[in-house]
């Protein structure tokens, strides 16, 4: 139960995030938040789906979307979360430097992927595309903005977290928390994945 | 558990409060039950005094006690107030009080989110609250339908009210789901296998389960309309694009699960119960189980039946009333379950036991209303009419209220260390129970001629009158059943008398081996489950106390933070700052609630060890 156990002895066990209760705890509790996540971004696609025919006066999905950018955008985040699988592998041999190399690689991509977002949406607001103008308009950035907030907070999350490892090492208890980061990281992955299709694809064939 | 002497001694320096201090900082489980039933509780007389003004203003054809828009005010912070604030909490007082100590665990799986559950949800009802001293109530209905609920046609801050205190509350729920799900699964005691887990616990995990995959749905309902709202979004807004039956879906995908997430616990209260003053093992305790996540499944399908007029189809309607009607089914095999559990049995008629048999015929009335109501074309008759009315109140009150009422004199011993008068606790269910039958049986016939809900008065001459006169009696006679318990209460807690172990000589699950109330570890020794009602089993084969699963030892214990609290206060400002267009206040709240995470994440909590002679010293809590 104690977090102590293990590093007394100076050496980490193979999966040290799974090593004591609370880590255990903090994944299960974290796979159960995510669960709450999808729902919650299922809403959100739902609320879209009913609504994303309803342009008004203002400019059609397929007239916005410019999928060249919006696919370099996915490839980017979705090489960032091969860069976070990479990171938790570092931590199963306990290399503590490529895994904060490899986490460092994944919110640098992060921040590209929310550097070309914040590019995007300012297109389209230039294009009179805003959050008022019509159903379609509010339903989408809300959609993409809660994804958008969401790779933001893991930016911010995942750099915190390597502060900690500078200063406190990888120990039982940090390697949970770049577990469950990296478990938080592909969720947005995924999520993208079905915005890209659903939102951007459909937008241009629909 | 083994442990270092030179660490736990080091792990010793944490700071422990005492009086108001401890109460704000702790993490344990228990007073954090004990935090919720008060909180609950007091939302519950706000609740009901709501009920009593609305019945009095019903009591006469064109009473004028109080005007419409007050009127409309009442039964809107009424059934919030109630759903939301005062029974989903008393429900989590049972579970925070009960479930560690069902499974054999010493706290739950992250006892610091407990705590931030917890005072979210008083943030969040407190703000809904204030609403009345702001002058701004929500007037919606507690359903909040839009376009009336839209910035157009609800102008002022009163649905901004319900959006943010539901809003930051609902988070609280939200971690209390996850937390008592991951505490189910991953802390049992050794040998507590699923199929042994006490049937109050079962009814817990997948009541938490129904909260971790339904309250999502609501925050994102509550984030559009408070979008279109606060930033004219126009999800909503017919004009420029937005479609309201989209919120009434969202609601209700939202909203129907939530009744099985008030219910479902209440069934395992009376399972618990009747199991115990029968002195029976539970009847069929694997077709209760299998009955619950089956009643739980079904609650995801049904919710287009809130919607039987809206339009949606005969295709629509003919499968959601089927649906519906399916639930019938598992709730039918658990009212025979207890039905056989009590056959044969030796009844004792305490007052938990009275309140759980008084449950059985009052929650059967309401689910024979509700399959009535889930014929869609017989709905078209009883829609928005006091017929919906009774049946909810039936299911809500007669079942849920009755449950909690059971729940709270049965355990009750286990969580302060006294026992209820049983004089007084009889006298609180006649009253109740005679007044709840009184105020809403009638409320049935008022309904089918013809008396619509959510009217502020009505004219003489249309049969309403007497029947009204009734109802309104009864509620007061239901009030006075709430002043009993109080009285109750207080009369207990004078009464200095310590409690034993397992007060009603008859408890069969792990809370009744250890002693009331438990000490701050629960356990000295993690217990060894070898059966189902493992306790009843131990004590029957004539042993005082489980057998242990462990040495004695060092326990390690979480520090206490007041991080919580601080938390819910940034988002308590935050939404007062958004609502009333203070963006600076908004992100001040904001800022405050990260840098609490942002101190949770980096300082470590390495907790404290009470050590095996502390442990002999005895009770803490």
């Amino acid at each position: 139960m104690s977090a102590h156990d293990h590093h007394l002895d100076g050496h980490l066990p193979h999966e040290p995030e799974k090593a004591t209760l609370e880590g255990r705890n903090k994944i299960l509790g974290f796979w159960l938040f995510l669960g709450a996540e999808t729902v919650l971004f299922g809403t959100l696609f739902a609320a879209f789906i009913a609504l994303r025919h309803q342009t008004l006066d203002g400019p059609t999905a397929d007239h916005l979307f410019e999928l060249p950018m919006v696919f370099a955008a996915t490839m980017i985040l979705l090489v960032s979360s091969l860069a976070s699988v990479f990171a938790v592998q570092a931590l199963h041999q306990h290399k503590v430097k490529p895994m904060i190399v490899w986490l460092i690689v994944t919110i640098l991509l992060g921040l590209g992927f929310l550097g070309l977002e914040i590019y995007e949406f300012n297109t389209y607001v230039s294009e009179g595309h805003k959050f008022r103008t019509s159903a379609f308009s509010s339903s989408f950035y809300t959609l993409v903005g809660f994804h958008g907030a969401h790779v933001a907070f893991g930016v911010l999350w995942i750099g915190l977290l390597i502060a900690q490892i500078f200063k406190k090492g990888l120990t039982v208890v940090t390697a949970p928390k770049i577990y469950v980061s990296a478990i938080y990281w592909h969720f947005i992955d995924v999520v993208w994945v079905f915005i890209f299709t659903v939102v951007y694809l459909m937008g241009k064939v629909g | 558990m083994k442990e270092d002497a030179a660490l736990a001694a080091h792990a010793h320096t944490v700071k422990r409060y005492r009086g108001l201090m401890d109460w704000l900082t702790t993490v344990d489980h228990k007073k954090i039950g004990i935090l919720y039933l008060i909180a609950g509780g007091l939302f519950f007389l706000v609740g009901g005094l709501e009920a009593i003004l609305i019945r009095i203003q019903l009591i006469k054809p064109m009473n004028n006690f109080v005007g419409a828009d007050t009127f409309n005010q009442l039964i809107t912070m009424h059934g919030t107030t109630m759903i939301f604030l005062a029974a989903m909490p008393m429900l989590f007082a049972l579970m925070n009080a009960v479930i560690p100590l069902q499974i054999g665990a010493r706290d739950v799986a992250f006892p610091f989110l407990n705590s931030l559950g917890f005072w979210t949800f008083f943030a969040g009802g407190v703000l809904l609250n204030i609403s009345w001293f702001a002058g701004d109530i929500p007037d919606a209905g507690w359903t909040s339908y839009v376009p009336l609920a839209g910035p157009t046609y609800a102008g002022g801050h009163g649905v901004d009210y319900y959006l943010m205190g539901l809003q930051i509350a609902g988070i609280g729920t939200l971690l209390g789901g996850i937390n008592f799900m991951a505490t189910i699964i991953n802390m049992r005691a050794p040998g507590m296998s699923f199929m042994r887990m006490p049937m109050f616990t079962w009814a817990i995990f997948i009541t938490s389960a129904l909260i971790v995959f339904a309250f999502p749905v609501l925050t994102v309902g509550l984030v559009a309309l408070t979008f279109d709202r606060l930033f004219q979004a126009n999800f909503f807004e017919t004009g420029n694009g937005g479609n309201t039956v989209l919120w009434e879906h969202v609601f209700w995908v939202f909203g129907h699960p939530e009744v099985y997430i008030l219910i479902l616990p209440a069934f395992g209260v009376i399972s618990e119960v009747i199991s115990a003053f029968s002195r029976k093992r539970l009847f069929g305790y694997s077709s209760m189980v299998f009955a619950t996540v089956l009643i739980a499944f079904l609650g995801f399908m049904v919710w287009a039946h809130h919607m039987f007029t809206t339009g949606l189809g005969p295709v629509a309607n003919g499968l959601f009333s089927i649906a519906t009607m399916l639930i019938a089914v598992p709730t039918g095999v658990k009212i025979f379950n207890w039905l056989f559990t009590l056959w044969g049995g030796s009844i004792s008629f305490t007052s938990a036991s009275l309140f759980a048999i008084g449950f059985i015929p009052t929650f059967v009335m309401g689910g024979v209303t509700g399959v009535m109501l889930a014929v869609a074309p017989a709905d078209f008759q009883y829609h928005d009419t006091y017929f919906v009315v009774a049946h909810f109140h039936y299911v809500i009150v007669g079942g849920l209220i009755f449950g909690i009422f059971s729940g709270l004199h049965y355990w009750w011993p286990k969580m302060f260390g006294r026992i209820l008068n049983e004089k007084l606790g009889k006298a609180t269910f006649w009253t109740f129970f005679i007044g709840f039958h009184l105020t809403f049986f009638i409320q049935h016939f008022l309904g089918l001629i013809g008396m619509p809900r959510r009217v502020w008065t009505y004219l003489p001459g249309q049969g309403f009158d007497t029947m009204n006169a009734v109802s309104t009696v009864g509620a007061f006679l239901m009030g006075i059943g709430t002043i009993i318990f109080i009285i109750n209460v207080i009369v207990s807690a004078a009464n200095k008398k310590p409690v034993a172990n397992d007060p009603w000589e008859d408890g069969r699950s792990l809370e009744w081996s250890i002693p009331s109330p438990p000490p701050e570890y629960n356990f000295k020794q993690l217990p060894l489950v070898r059966s189902y009602d493992a306790w009843w089993n131990e004590k029957q084969k004539g042993n005082a106390e489980m057998p242990p699963a462990e040495p004695v030892g060092p326990i390690h214990m979480p520090s206490p933070s007041i991080l919580p609290l601080i938390m819910s206060i940034g988002l308590f400002a935050a939404a007062l700052g958004f609502m009333y267009h203070h963006t600076i206040i908004g992100i001040v709240g904001i800022v405050i609630t990260f840098a609490c995470m942002f101190t949770r994440s980096v300082f470590d909590d390495h907790g404290f060890h009470i050590e095996p002679e502390e442990q002999e010293k005895g009770v803490h809590a």
